[in-house]
């Protein structure tokens, strides 16, 4: 096995154990980098002196192993564009928190990966640089917006990956890669000095190759951070010791597998599959018919939280954006994409008068509807678990003319993520015909990402769907 | 609130507004686009949101300061902060005309 192979938690491992040197893990790397990166289209810059760094960092927590950091944080030493040609050949003058922890951990940065220009998708097909394709089956989408973190993981041209999410970004790409991917509670994570999207739901979190992994990496970024006033000044869970503990009475609620979307669906009926799984673990497992509106006012239900999404995400895209006038930084607003164009004209549509009501109040009243049954239900389960995709990775081509795609693919993902939930991807089960996986979604209550990853190590553990195991 | 066409007059409009330069071509679309978002979001009128709050901060967290005292460590350099833009003149960002002259 090549040492670019190995899981994060694994080589640091045998880094220290002085079975593996700096020297053969990076010659490794780089030789799948000039290997894949032509045709899967992963980083837009690498650091040539990555190697350097990491030898000085053997002592490190992360031990001088190489990341693959999603090119809307801001790095010092490489270009950030957001994959929009706006920011192209950009040096920030400043360095995003996340990585600045990742590197005061031992982390080096090794590359920037391809996005959704902007983090507007779910494809990374509106990347201004082309799209990148999926490492299991290159005729497919990586998923977006965090497509290229997830496929650089996926292709073993990193050990592991830093993404973001708003509502799926993180998730969905590593369903469709078939890799672990953790958003946690908004606020946990700093968002200082990551090019915004809509800042009262962007997470940034890691994308790995395994739960462990995804626990490690979650423990060296997380924090407040006096640069982002919306992090918040709680105690890290000890994420990385607890994982093991099991879920022996856990009550699980299952839910939105029975979406007319989903039912008798592959994503569906692995979700089932593990919650006979989750069963024989010793957790208390339950179906939660959250697909239709529970009793009056308990709407927990996609469908609203897709119009919430729309209205408030594109909202805060428009005023984000407005900042880029090409005077400061960056080319002028002629340089935005087709999809970064159609969103911040759709936000300052929804912002508009052009609504009979206040569509953006009614939003966000119809968000703290959700925030509170949310709140309600979680008293009565720790984990809530659906799929994250509602199927397989799409192929080359799917998210153009349609304006929708991305709500369609995260339709899932959002009602948790409008209320500001952790949750996590696991793969949920592989299809040995295209090589492409499905991924499944934990969810906890704010705050408790201890809890939703030892439920995901636990699946991970008893199950077969992890492809470094 | 009910679902309705928007035209590309009313797209005109809203690309003036938000600073975004598009072609006819481009108004088609969005029009379009707009008039399926109509029917998106058209379910929230449907929510009955008696006696509930905006939300303004999903952790529920309020009035977050700091102490006002500059952090030197993090300031700019004058060479700093003009070293992205396209174009300066005696060390200032140049800036599009906004007054008119006469």
């Amino acid at each position: 096995m090549k040492a670019n192979e190995l899981t994060l938690t694994n080589a640091i491992k045998k880094l220290q154990s002085k079975k593996l040197s700096h020297k053969e893990l990076y010659e490794d790397i780089e030789e799948a980098v000039k290997r894949k990166n032509t045709q899967l289209n992963i980083y837009l810059s690498v650091d040539k002196q990555a190697q350097q760094k990491a030898e000085k960092l053997q002592q490190s927590v992360l031990a001088g192993m190489p990341f693959a950091v999603k090119d809307n944080f801001l790095t010092v030493e490489l270009p950030t564009t957001a994959s929009s040609k706006v920011l192209e050949g950009f040096m920030p003058p400043y360095e995003s928190t996340v990585t600045k922890n990742l590197m005061k951990n031992g982390g080096v940065v090794f590359g920037k990966t391809n996005l959704d220009a902007w983090a507007h998708g779910s494809s990374t097909e509106t990347s201004d640089f082309g799209p990148t394709k999926n490492p299991r089956n290159p005729e497919y989408l990586p998923g977006g917006s965090s497509g290229g973190s997830a496929a650089a993981v996926a292709a073993d041209v990193c050990l592991a990956a830093i993404g973001s999410e708003t509502a799926g970004s993180i998730r969905q790409p590593s369903s469709w890669c078939g890799c672990v991917g953790l958003k946690p509670t908004y606020g946990r994570v700093s968002r200082a000095g990551v090019v915004a999207m809509a800042s009262s739901m962007d997470s940034p979190g890691p994308i790995t190759k395994c739960v462990e992994d995804a626990a490690l990496v979650f423990s060296c970024i997380a924090g407040k951070d006096r640069y982002d006033a919306t992090t918040v000044d709680a105690p890290i869970p000890d994420v990385v010791h607890t994982l093991k503990d099991g879920i022996k009475g856990y009550r699980v609620g299952i839910c939105y597998v029975d979406h007319e979307k989903l039912k008798g669906t592959p994503a569906a009926n692995a979700v089932i599959e593990a919650g006979k799984l989750f069963e024989s673990l010793g957790a208390i497992v339950s179906y939660i018919p959250l697909s239709q509106q529970l009793e009056k006012n308990k709407i927990l239900t996609p469908d609203y939280a897709i119009g919430i999404y729309t209205v408030v995400q594109r909202g805060e895209v428009s005023s984000n954006l407005a900042r880029y006038d090409g005077i400061r930084y960056g080319a002028d607003r002629s340089k935005f994409g087709a999809e970064a164009k159609r969103r911040i004209m759709l936000g300052t549509f929804a912002l508009s008068k052009y609504f009979d009501e206040n569509i953006y109040e009614k939003a966000q009243l119809t968000r703290s509807l959700y925030i509170k049954n949310f709140e309600q239900l979680l008293t009565q389960y720790d984990v809530l678990v659906s799929p994250s995709s509602p199927g397989f990775a799409q192929k080359l081509g799917a998210s153009k003319n349609s304006p929708m795609f991305g709500e369609l693919e995260d339709m899932l993902m959002e009602p948790t993520s409008i209320s500001g939930l952790p949750g996590i991807n696991v793969p949920s089960y592989h299809d040995e015909t295209t090589n492409l996986y499905l991924g499944m979604n934990i969810v906890s209550g704010q705050w408790q990402e201890e809890k939703l990853l030892r439920a995901a190590y636990s699946f991970e553990q008893a199950t077969k769907w992890n492809s470094w195991k | 609130m009910q679902s309705k066409k928007v035209s590309t007059h009313d797209v005109a409009h809203i690309a003036d507004l938000a600073h975004i330069p598009v072609t006819e071509e481009e108004k088609e679309n969005l029009a379009e686009a707009f008039t399926t978002t109509y029917g998106v979001v058209d379910i929230l009128s449907k929510a009955n949101t008696k006696g509930m709050t905006q939300t303004q901060q999903v952790t529920g967290l309020e009035n977050v300061t700091r102490d006002d005292v500059i952090d030197e460590t993090r300031m700019f350099s004058q060479e700093e902060a003009l070293r992205n833009a396209t174009t300066i003149h005696n060390g200032y960002f140049v800036v599009e005309q906004v007054l008119d002259k006469s």
